[in-house]
């Protein structure tokens, strides 16, 4: 006896799009039951989860702040993947990103320069995320080399990149040797959007990407054309439509989206370069990506709730002393279920029964 | 049925906020680990004493920690959380928090923050550290007669001063017993990895070290000198468990004390910024016993451990000659005064290494 999956012969839109709403039911259940073995009120804790973070203006201030990088990758991650293109490397251009925006940063320190500095910063971050990103592109395009290698290989050689500069040339001299920047100069920072908090301009930007993106998937040739060569690529090489031009394409927006969310980040809410910037943003844009089901909108909310799992989880280990390690098994399970719930749209199983009389004739 | 859940879930809530007002009037402490409270090192050390703190004074105070904050982004919202949380006296216990802290502390006034091992104070921002470079020369006296092939392994975290001021003072003494002795160098570029620790270890013993020493927090190096039968010391924590035929000593942080002192004084209303940095002399830190060695090196070391913390024997007694040959300047009188050792960004000679960026 044998269980395989078998692909359905039809699918349920509707399913398909409350499928996440199902996974985010599934994980409560389970998180309830694993509160109560830990001896933790389950009511409690989903309450510290999930309620309280969204009570006050400070949290939903740290939401935002937390899923600003998350949605603008992830946003730009969804046009790959919905025109079949795996990039995987996100992490890496979100770091390049940063690395050459603090570039014009450090060298303007303490100098006297306009205010022109931070939109410099800002379009060379996504000019540079998005030259990165065209290198796993192009090997896949020239040379068929497998952008989900090649792409996420490069994260490590941005990650060491950006510590290489932070220990060597862009060490802060009065840091005592701590591998980090100096503070930038206040003209070269990303603007508060509320005075004493830590909301920033980044997050309206956010905005304008998940608008932007939403028109060119919904009501551009552009964005059909990604849509068409993901979901049915015969068609789309009927239609004429160039798919290796299209992985180029969405490589380079997403490239783009990571470099901007890395400067963002840097100018932002951290102030200078240091390692650690990114606590896997670009890893976990791409859950965010799909359980945002690709969909711009799906796709900020995903973000802002991941991010309240992020703050709420914080919450739960001060209010009711919840090991952080908990916050991660819950995030596991999440993505667990959306996976499981995607499958399952996808595909049933089925109880196959090998003939045992041949397979025991020899015997 | 479900209005009967509904009414248990109220009674839950209820429950729960019944439970946070009868606590209000305690004091509450907040604490930001770098690490797990099970990493066995550093954390594990700083947790340790908060829980002395609570058992010294669990009916004034009410404690709470987040572990695992990283040294970057995440932090200043961290520490700002246990603010919002009503926590009073918020002890940051890694360096990395060093801006994050001061950036909360600017903010908020009326809150008291304690930072370990940084530099930047505010009116309302203590520091906090130990002189483990008292304990790193002793290992360093240590180190030189147990080793038979004449090379030590040190394993670093950053090239920091704190780090770096620990591996001079190591070996400026083990030059005392033999001006030959060699030290091989590996940064893991992190505070807690234990896969990376380990990597690091085997490492230095491939090198043809034979006694290992590390500035990172968890006992897998321990695990590898064990395995190899070679020596090493412990950090931060007793580890001898890890490594019973192993350990030589290792440098044990024992903050407790100082934890207690200070939140006595928040409690008395006598809290200070104040700049603490505390010796043998002050029960910062100190030594696990001495195993695993001849008693005639034990003696040494007890030795060496007496004279520091009475004052007269200084690691950095001068003249102390820097990697280029040329005398470093002496501003304490007959040794380095605090700051050159609190910012010391140079090697001693004798170390056949470069100082990553220099």
């Amino acid at each position: 006896m044998q269980l395989v999956l078998e692909k359905r012969a039809e699918r349920s839109n509707t399913i398909a799009l409350i499928s996440p709403l199902i996974a985010i039911g599934l994980t409560i259940v389970t998180m309830v039951i694993l509160f109560a073995i830990l001896g933790k009120n389950p009511l409690l804790a989903l309450h510290a989860y999930f309620i309280a973070p969204l009570t006050d203006g400070y949290s939903l201030q740290e939401i935002a702040v937390k899923a600003t990088p998350l949605v603008m990758i992830a946003i730009g991650l969804s046009l790959c993947y919905l025109a079949n293109a795996w990039n995987i490397g996100a992490e890496g251009q979100f770091l390049i990103g940063a690395v050459a925006g603090s570039w014009i940063a450090v060298k303007t320190q303490g100098t006297d320069v306009g205010p022109w500095v931070l939109p410099a910063m800002l379009v060379l971050a996504a000019a540079a995320g998005a030259l990165y990103a065209l290198i796993p592109a192009i090997c896949k395009v020239k040379f068929g080399a497998s952008e989900i290698l090649t792409s996420l290989m490069l994260v490590y050689v941005a990650d060491l990149f950006l510590d290489y500069l932070v220990r060597g040339p862009w060490r802060d001299p009065h840091g005592f040797n701590f591998p980090t920047t100096a503070e930038f100069d206040p003209i070269a920072t990303v603007p508060l959007l509320i005075e004493g908090g830590r909301l920033h301009l980044g997050a309206m930007i956010a905005l304008l990407v998940v608008a932007a993106v939403a028109i060119l998937l919904g009501r551009t040739i552009k964005g059909f054309e990604i849509r068409v060569v993901g979901a049915a690529p015969r068609a789309a090489r009927f239609g004429g439509f160039n798919a290796n031009q299209l992985v180029i394409l969405t490589f380079a927006i997403s490239g783009a989206l990571a470099g901007f969310a890395g400067i963002i980040e840097v100018a932002g809410p951290v102030g200078h370069l240091q390692p650690g910037i990114s606590p896997g943003y670009g890893f976990t844009a791409i859950i965010v990506a799909f359980l945002g089901r690709l969909n711009p909108l799906g796709i900020l909310i995903a973000g802002l709730f991941v991010a309240l799992t992020f703050i709420g989880g914080e919450q739960a280990q001060i209010a009711m002393k919840i090991p952080l390690d908990v916050t991660k098994v819950f995030q596991g399970i999440l993505l667990f279920y959306v996976l499981a719930c995607d499958s399952l749209i996808l595909y049933r199983f089925k109880l196959v029964f090998p003939n045992r009389q041949v397979t025991r004739g020899a015997g | 049925m479900r209005k009967s859940l509904l009414a248990l879930a109220a009674g839950l809530l209820l429950a729960g906020s019944v439970g946070a007002t009868s606590a209000a009037d305690k004091l509450k402490v907040g604490f930001i680990y770098l690490g797990p409270i099970g990493d066995l090192g550093w954390t594990y050390q700083h947790d340790l004493a908060r829980q002395a703190l609570v058992k010294e004074l669990g009916d004034k105070i009410e404690t709470t920690y987040l572990e695992n904050v990283p040294e970057g982004p995440d932090a200043e919202r961290s520490i700002e959380q246990l603010v919002r949380a009503g926590n009073k006296l918020i002890f940051t216990t890694s360096f990395g928090y060093m801006d994050p802290t001061l950036k909360v502390a600017k903010k908020y006034p009326n809150v008291h923050f304690e930072h370990a091992t940084g530099y930047k104070r505010n009116p309302n921002m203590s520091t906090y550290s130990a002189k483990w470079y008292q304990g790193r020369y002793i290992q360093g006296l240590i180190a030189a007669k147990m080793s038979k092939s004449g090379v030590l392994g040190y394993i670093g975290s950053f090239p920091i001063p704190e780090v770096v001021s620990g591996i001079n003072a190591t070996m400026l003494a083990a030059q005392t017993i033999n001006p030959n002795i060699k030290v091989k160098i590996i940064w893991a570029n992190t505070w807690f990895d234990p896969g990376k620790e380990a990597d690091a270890a085997k490492a230095l013993i491939d090198q043809g070290a034979d006694v290992i020493m590390q500035h990172t927090d968890s006992p897998a190096a321990m695990q590898i000198a064990s395995e190899r039968g070679k020596l090493a010391f412990g950090q931060d924590s007793e580890m001898i468990k890890f490594g019973p035929k192993t350990q030589l000593t290792s440098i044990l942080d024992t903050w407790g004390p100082y934890y207690i002192e200070r939140v006595k004084a928040e409690l008395a209303g006598t809290w200070k910024s104040e700049d603490t940095w505390g010796g043998l002399d002050s029960h910062m830190f100190a030594m696990a016993p001495y195993t695993n060695m001849p008693d005639d090196v034990k003696k040494m070391a007890e030795d060496a451990q007496a004279a520091i913390t009475a004052g007269k024997l200084h690691p950095f007694k001068c003249p102390i000659i820097g990697q280029d040959g040329k005398p470093v300047e002496c501003k304490g009188g007959d040794h380095l005064d605090d700051g050159q050792i609190l910012g010391m960004n140079f090697y001693v000679k004798g170390i056949d290494d470069k100082l990553p960026g220099k």
